[in-house]
């Protein structure tokens, strides 16, 4: 095996060049021109596929109708009014839950996604690889808006009455997006360590559905047992959803707000890093 | 080892595009390579030949950046891959044998993407994935999903989106596993063409065919070392070139037909094989005078021949050329003698 043994290294054939970093490094504009590049990707896809559209358009007319005319009567009772209140308690709480619901989607496309060749043909081309990851967020979050949209249509129609102003609304959206983004962040990850797309989103159900039904999304929480409220105080949707509820209706928010905002940056400044390290060894 | 002349001890040498050392890839206990060297020069054609499993396209990924090697070193186009990977990535086209191409989008707006990431202003991006199109014989079907293509047409519009950026290093991963033989001819006029357009390619095949007509110089490899390497003709002339079949019209006479060709000593002709359950005598030649020497000598003897066919080695008979034992997948049929 006398090819096998070690021949020199190279010193007189070709010098290699430059040194590591400098040159190769892509500038902030090459890297926003890359993402958009990128994000006309996703649209296209969503344009050959208008079905993947569906689930956008379809959760909040379903989850408001269902939530509204089913519990609307009782819960709004014990909140010391009828259906009208609750829809007004509700909606602020289902923008809160949109972006997890995206989010989740956001797992089970990436799984499906980076098993296909083209990921390599990315990780082969002379961009930021994080450029591949912003751009998907870029283009979830606006389906996420779509979705807003849509539920925020819903609850006008079904008589809504916002309590403070549109900046208020305004600033609303903006904090669920946030906090939709950092969601995502951790799905993307849970996307790229798991096999199966299938498990993904068995993962991702089986965290929500906790976090989103023990929360003040869907119902005060004075009526639940000490233990669930203790829950329910940490858990940081609530505080999104009280958030997003003061910012519409009125009430105090500052406190929820810092909350929900400490919680969105701590997660993305954790999870998006290591999100973007697993999408670089991923073989 | 078989002995033949180091390529970069070639008086044609020039600068080398492509130097690998000791590269090392393990995958638990699986030594995907094994401390691998190689040159490719600039401007030509380097054939990897090596069954599944040999190491082939983890070599390919490591070049490409994707995999890390754990030892070793390798500089292709002046960049080292480990230290400088983002420079390499500007200077290197990889076709894999999987299409990586987005199978959402039509031919041209994977093209355009890819001319976008590469940095080209947005009407140069059109004009080059429109130039690639037609050259790569696709403007008809431009508009339609990737994934409406026939598999000829995919690694077409592979190959168009790895030459976007003009790379100065193409990889090309089995470029034409899986596809029919017009499609495989298809692919390889593409790749002459890059070639002959002063591309330096790195090719990995399990087909001696594919070597012999786009290789300049060949490396076979297996369980992620290097077992032999040289020019194409010195590989071939090594293995016996093509191979003569030959089904005589009464099977009984096979071996007495190979007797003959034996005992004659016609220039060349080092041994004929008889191999009574196929019915056919194989014959290693080297050139179309043996070729007929052979079936010439065959008729005056009187024999009677129904079928003669010549055949490139396969893969198989390159590997027991060259070590004495056939690869792990082989199938037992061709007896032993055939080396000799």
């Amino acid at each position: 095996m006398s090819t096998t043994t070690l021949t020199p290294a190279p010193t007189d054939s070709v010098p290699v060049k430059a040194a590591p970093g400098g040159e190769g490094r892509i500038g902030l504009r090459a890297n926003l021109r890359h993402i958009s590049a990128l994000v006309r990707r996703n649209l296209l896809q969503i344009k050959k596929d208008p079905e993947s559209m569906f689930d956008v358009l379809l959760m909040p007319i379903v989850f408001t109708l269902l939530f509204v005319y089913v519990f609307g009567g009782s819960v709004g009772g014990s909140l010391g009014g009828d259906r009208q209140d609750y829809l007004n308690y509700l909606v602020p709480g289902l923008m809160a839950m949109m972006g997890m619901n995206i989010a989740s989607a956001v797992g089970t496309g990436v799984n499906d996604d980076f098993r296909k060749g083209v990921m390599d043909r990315f990780r082969t081309m002379p961009i930021a690889r994080s450029s591949v990851l912003i751009a998907k967020i870029v283009v979830e979050l606006g389906r996420m808006l779509v979705a807003i949209v849509i539920l925020l249509a819903m609850g006008f129609a079904l008589g809504m009455e916002l309590g403070t102003s549109v900046g208020g609304l305004l600033e609303a959206i903006v904090l669920a997006g946030v906090f939709g983004a950092a969601i995502m962040w951790i799905f993307i990850l849970l996307g790229l360590s798991m096999k199966t797309a299938q498990s993904v989103q068995g993962v991702g159900f089986l965290v929500l559905m906790p976090l989103q039904f023990g929360s003040s999304i869907f119902a005060p929480t004075q009526t639940m047992p000490g233990w669930l409220q203790t829950f329910t105080d940490y858990n940081p949707l609530s505080n999104l959803a009280d958030a997003v509820r003061g910012l519409m209706m009125g009430g105090p928010v500052a406190h929820s707000v810092w909350i929900t905002l400490a919680w969105a940056v701590g997660i993305t400044v954790v999870v998006a890093p290591l999100a973007v390290s697993k999408f670089r060894k991923r073989t | 080892m078989v002995d033949m002349t180091r390529n970069d001890k070639n008086p044609r040498s020039g600068a080398n595009a492509v130097e690998v050392r000791g590269l090392v890839k393990h995958y638990g206990e699986t030594k995907a390579l094994d401390g691998v060297d190689l040159d490719v020069r600039e401007g030509t054609v380097l054939g990897v030949l090596g069954p599944n499993g040999a190491g082939k396209t983890t070599l390919v990924r490591c070049l490409s950046t994707l995999v890390t090697p754990d030892a070793g070193h390798a500089v292709v186009a002046g960049y080292d891959v480990v230290r400088q990977p983002r420079q390499l990535r500007r200077t290197i086209g990889l076709t894999g044998q999987y299409a990586s191409v987005d199978e959402k989008l039509s031919g041209r707006e994977n093209l355009y993407m890819i001319g976008r990431l590469l940095d080209l202003p947005r009407k140069t991006a059109r004009a080059r994935a429109d130039e690639l199109l037609e050259r790569f014989s696709l403007t008809d079907a431009a508009k339609r999903p990737a994934m409406d293509y026939s598999g000829g047409m995919r690694r077409r519009l592979d190959l168009a989106a790895s030459m976007i950026g003009s790379p100065s290093v193409l990889y090309l991963d089995e470029p034409t596993t899986g596809l029919d033989p017009r499609t495989r001819n298809e692919v390889w006029d593409e790749v002459q063409r890059m070639v002959a357009e002063g591309a330096t390619v790195l090719l990995t095949t399990q087909y001696m065919e594919e070597a012999e007509q786009l290789a300049n110089e060949l490396t076979v490899i297996d369980k992620g070392k290097i077992i032999a390497r040289g020019g194409v003709d010195e590989l071939k002339a090594k293995v016996g070139g093509r191979t003569l079949q030959i089904r005589p019209s009464d099977p009984a006479e096979l071996a007495a037909m190979a007797q003959t060709l034996r005992e004659a000593g016609l220039d060349g002709i080092a041994g004929a094989q008889a191999v009574p359950d196929e019915g056919l005598l194989y014959v290693p030649i080297l050139s179309d005078e043996q070729l007929t020497a052979v079936v010439g000598l065959l008729g005056s003897r009187g024999f009677s021949l129904a079928h003669i066919a010549t055949a490139l080695p396969s893969l198989d008979e390159v590997f027991l050329a060259i070590t004495g034992e056939k690869t792990a997948h082989s199938t037992d049929t061709i007896p032993e003698e055939v080396a000799a």
